[in-house]
């Protein structure tokens, strides 16, 4: 009798292979990577659907939906990587709107040869990522491209979530008068992916803070629902984030810069650098505005919660038909804080 | 933070300001020049005009080494970059100084030209080490701070014998700028121009010393004071230069003793001397050309001169006329009296060099200070 087992396939080398062109291919090759690792990382109901699309029962109400691509460099930082940033990216997006986040897609774009056993680590954390968040990543795609037209990995993510009646959050709700609130300590991701990069490399104990905000935002919705607008400060850090939000409501806006919480680290590191943490990026910190007499409340909410309990009130919205962020510098003078020139540090998220 | 808060405290700038406001004299006017472009970035960045009395006017000098470099020496290292196979190392301020045709080697590198931002000098010796088949030129620019390192690069070089490194030199040197503009004739002849005192380098004063301002102080009869970085050395400073003034005094003084002697770093400076000579002339953004001015690669060190190499030429490119950065550069104008200020030139898309950089005084207005005009 033969001992050759029929339908027998090698199980992938998760620990010497690398990824190749026929993991895109379409064919068994690709089916095999998706079985062993997507399907069993991610593994849900709708996944396990294995069709082309995920079906799901849809909650009435508002939906949001967004979308975010990851391309950092390098792909493990202190304090995360590639894997659960691309899903706290996403959910955190979602979440800015008050919304609670239902379902994940992730597509994948993998360069020839990247080791497996990154890849698993990679996917291993967005999973762990998704269930800790408890939102599901419910489809997703691969490709790969030849060795030099990628850089490892890159990952794009998109949720769907959907907005509780009576909340309407929105970038072009600041009104003069208004309080700015900041979740926590800011600068924190992007000095920790600096640390490591090739040309720059500084050791530093910062870990970078990505993390989902949902579960803050939830709370903060709770105690205040009328809150004005939501957003995470990520590429272009606090200072980018207000302009925008400047510009899209049509007001000013005074910060008051020995209110702002930045770890001393993050300082020095910036200091050295030749870089204003107020541009530097964030991947698990919100910034809130909402009516001065509900500030109190909210920033009581957002300390009861793990994620804030370094919040802080940052400063005002003003009139401004200029529509200037301005800052009290510690030092006594007052100051623009400008859009973000060029780029200060690219590929950090 | 350790070492630096305490030159950021605010209640003693308040001291600093009271001080100032109370021995400034109301009858006459203080124009002080800050040379550094770092100075400039601090008195913006933390709103030191706000605590200075009206009649103490700050002017912007033409100590930021982005800023001063000619459009042609730009076209010149974008020149280098397209060469195939070539590497070009620059510090980032560069990467996005306007030269010909709006062209940058921001956008050199966008059409495939391998230009790389180092943050020292040895970053690039490392590149050349790590590509020896490739030409890899360091794009040297700045004043007597950064030519040290340069001055190391080089002999390292020639240490390691590595035969695809060179230098683009474009180091300039303070003092000749200073006593240019002291010299212009919108100073001398003119009057339109008041400079009744300096404020001195911090960083390149810690390399040349305090000794090279004595000239100054003597021949020009102008006050100098040799200050830090920091928003307090800034204020001090000032009440240094204001107290000078009252007392008719015109002395070189140094607020940054902290790290700035009279005789400066000598083993620097016997560096400096060893690998680089002066240029007989050299052109400068603004300042148009200025005699033994700058610093070219000394015949020993041929072999790692980029424009002996590469035969690089000499190629001037006219500023835009509307740009104000020429004036601006001497402390003749002011950014807001500039056209072109805030409209078409902006930081994003800067027309002149003086929105280049952050220590360019109107990228300074422009991301920090702007909201005065417009309030006004």
């Amino acid at each position: 009798m033969s001992t050759v087992k029929h339908n027998y396939t090698r199980p992938l080398d998760f620990k010497q292979g690398r990824v190749d062109m026929t993991h895109g291919s379409g064919g068994r090759a690709m089916a095999q990577l998706i079985d062993e690792l997507f399907l069993a990382a991610f593994d849900n109901e709708f996944l396990r659907q294995m069709n082309d699309q995920a079906r799901f029962p849809a909650p009435s109400g508002r939906m949001v939906m967004s979308t975010d691509s990851h391309v950092v460099s390098p792909l493990f930082f202190p304090g995360g990587d590639i894997g659960c940033l691309s899903v706290h990216g996403t959910i955190n997006d979602v979440a800015m709107s008050g919304a609670k986040p239902l379902y994940l897609s992730a597509s994948f774009i993998l360069e020839e040869g990247f080791p497996l056993a990154d890849l698993r680590r990679i996917v291993e954390s967005m999973a762990q990522a998704a269930r800790d968040a408890g939102v599901p990543i419910v489809t997703g795609d691969t490709k790969v491209v030849e060795q030099g037209k990628g850089d490892g990995v890159f990952i794009t993510t998109t949720g769907i979530g959907v907005v509780p009646n009576g909340v309407n959050i929105s970038g072009e709700r600041a009104r003069p008068g208004d309080k700015i609130l900041v979740s926590g300590m800011l600068g924190d991701h992007g000095v920790a992916v600096m640390s490591l990069r090739e040309n720059l490399t500084f050791h530093t104990s910062i870990q970078s803070d990505t993390a989902a905000l949902h579960g803050l935002v939830a709370a903060m919705v709770a105690a205040v629902p009328d809150i004005h607008v939501l957003r995470d400060p990520t590429r272009g850090g606090l200072a980018t984030t207000l302009n925008e939000i400047a510009r899209q409501s049509a007001v000013g806006m005074m910060l008051y810069e020995n209110k702002i919480p930045i770890r001393e680290q993050v300082k020095a590191a910036c200091e050295f650098l030749g870089l204003d943490p107020l541009y530097v990026a964030n991947e698990g910190k919100l910034a809130a505005i909402c009516a001065p007499e509900d500030a109190d409340r909210l920033l009581q909410a957002m300390r009861a919660h793990p994620l804030g309990s370094e919040a802080a009130i940052v400063g005002e919205v003003i009139e401004d038909q200029h529509h200037f962020v301005q800052m009290e510098t510690a030092f006594g003078g007052r100051r623009v804080v400008d859009w973000l020139t060029g780029e200060q540090l690219p590929r950090i998220c | 933070m350790k070492y630096v808060d305490e030159f950021r405290d605010g209640a003693l700038a308040r001291n600093i300001a009271a001080n100032i406001a109370r021995e400034a004299d109301p009858r006459r006017s203080y124009h002080l020049m800050e040379f550094c472009g770092g100075h400039t970035h601090a008195i913006s960045r933390y709103g030191i005009a706000d605590l200075l009395p009206a009649n103490v006017r700050m002017i912007h000098g033409p100590g930021c080494p982005v800023c001063v470099l000619p459009a042609g020496r730009v076209e010149n290292g974008i020149q280098l970059a397209q060469m195939p196979g070539l590497i070009l190392c620059c510090y980032g301020d560069l990467l996005r100084v306007p030269a010909a045709n709006g062209m940058s080697l921001l956008k050199a590198k966008a059409h495939g030209a391998d230009v790389r931002m180092v943050y020292s000098s040895a970053d690039a010796v490392k590149i050349a080490q790590e590509n020896p088949q490739r030409q890899v030129v360091f794009f040297a620019i700045g004043f007597e701070t950064t030519t040290p390192p340069t001055a190391v690069a080089i002999k390292q070089a020639q240490a390691l014998d590595l035969k695809n490194f060179s230098v683009f030199c474009n180091h300039v040197l303070t003092p000749s700028a200073i006593s240019h503009i002291l010299q212009s004739p919108e100073i001398r002849q003119l009057g339109v121009l008041t400079l009744d005192g300096f404020i001195g380098p911090a960083h390149v004063s810690t390399v040349i010393g305090s000794r090279p301002y004595e000239y100054f102080a003597e021949e020009f009869q102008k006050p100098v004071v040799i200050a830090g970085f920091e928003p307090l050395d800034v204020m001090q400073a000032i009440l240094m230069l204001v107290r000078q003034l009252n007392e008719g005094r015109a002395e070189v003084e140094n607020e940054f003793s902290r790290a700035v002697t009279r005789d400066g770093n000598i083993k620097a400076q016997l560096l400096v001397a060893e690998v680089f000579e002066l240029r007989r002339v050299f052109e400068w953004r603004g300042l148009g050309p200025v005699p033994y001015s700058a610093l070219r690669i000394k015949s020993q060190y041929a072999d790692y001169d980029a424009e002996l190499r590469f035969q690089i030429p000499a190629v001037s490119i006219p500023d835009n006329r509307a740009c104000e950065c020429g004036a601006i550069l001497r402390g003749v104008k002011h950014p807001r009296d500039c056209k072109l200020f805030g409209t078409v030139c902006t930081p994003d898309n800067p027309v002149g060099s003086c929105m280049v950089s952050s220590e360019g005084a109107c990228a300074a207005h422009y991301s920090y200070g702007r909201f005065r005009e417009k309030a006004s």
